[in-house]
């Protein structure tokens, strides 16, 4: 069966995010001024899998075989049908 | 003896390597599209600078997974040598052939222009020509470039000399400044546990010749060249 797995990749704690930081800088030109901004990007992926536990094992080999970078990201994985 | 240097979609250096291998150092060189795999034995192979996959989802992570890096794993694992350049680097730590990651720069702007390294560790394929701390002029070009490894990698780096080259000042120092994209302790090359593996961002094709401004780099290439010639395989 179908399964949509939405999947969040981060930076993990500490991590320097200068894209968050280049852009914190840009809402502050706008007048918008924050100093806590990060970036997260969103896979959203349909795939077919046995069933939902199957369908959220295969997004955890996605993101940790794939998508993530297990140096620097965390991920959070979210499926359903 | 011969040298293998793999093309990617959106690699742009390889002719610069393939140049600087065949015409400068001598040595017989293939360029070879990564479809058609390592259709030989090769003693050594260069993963060239560029854009694989236009830096899609992280720099070199898609081209780490083409069926091509399992032919380079295996040419690795029989010790054989692996360099990778720029973009090659950023491969060669996406497909887990040497630790950390080669991430965006800590000022997230494209850097293109020499800069000074100190050669740390002179005993391995690369850089037996080197000085020991030896301070080289390379040019260096990316936006993710700055090293980052857990603290216990970094500690393995250090004690086991796998660090190659570091960003520094012109004396040789390690400052922050001389530091252009914030990688962590400096450290902008490094090697596998064997060392027969080198990962670095900097360009030594580039400074290759004189009429360029820096001839620096040749001694990567050339010390692979002696490496080779010293095994018996050539």
């Amino acid at each position: 069966m179908m399964f949509l797995a939405t999947i969040t990749i981060g930076l993990k704690e500490g991590m320097l995010d200068p894209e968050a930081k280049a852009i914190s800088h840009a809402l502050g030109n706008l007048g918008f001024p924050t100093d806590d901004i990060k970036t997260e990007r969103v896979f959203l992926i349909r795939f077919d899998a046995a069933d939902h536990r199957d369908a959220e094992e295969k997004a955890r080999g996605m993101c940790e075989r794939l998508l993530a970078n297990p140096v620097i990201h965390h991920y959070e994985i979210e499926v359903r049908r | 003896m011969r040298f293998a240097v793999i093309q990617f979609g959106g690699s742009n250096c390889d002719r610069d390597a393939h140049y600087v291998l065949s015409e400068i150092c001598g040595v017989d060189t293939d360029l070879l599209w990564y479809k058609a795999g390592l259709p030989r034995a090769y003693d050594a192979v260069i993963i060239p600078g560029g854009f694989s996959y236009g830096d899609y989802l992280r720099a070199g992570a898609i081209a780490a997974r083409t069926p091509v890096m399992k032919d380079i794993v295996a040419h690795a694992g029989s010790g054989r040598l692996v360099l990778g350049i720029c973009n090659g680097a950023q491969i060669l730590a996406e497909s887990g052939l040497v630790p950390g990651v080669f991430t965006i720069n800590a000022y997230p702007a494209f850097i293109c222009r020499e800069v000074c390294l100190r050669v740390d560790q002179t005993a391995s394929p690369f850089t037996s020509l080197y000085r020991p701390g030896e301070v080289i002029r390379i040019p260096i070009a990316h936006k993710e470039g700055r090293y980052v490894a857990p603290e216990k990698v970094l500690g393995e780096l250090s004690t086991e000399g796998r660090i190659a080259f570091r960003f520094c000042s012109p004396e040789g120092e390690l400052t922050p400044e001389s530091n252009p994209n914030g990688a962590m302790e400096n450290i902008t090359g490094i090697l596998n546990r064997e060392k027969n593996v080198l990962a670095m961002m900097p360009h030594p094709e580039r400074a290759s010749e004189l009429i360029l401004g820096s001839e620096d780099g040749k001694k990567v290439f050339l010390s692979m060249i002696a490496h080779i010639e010293r095994s018996g395989n050539a």
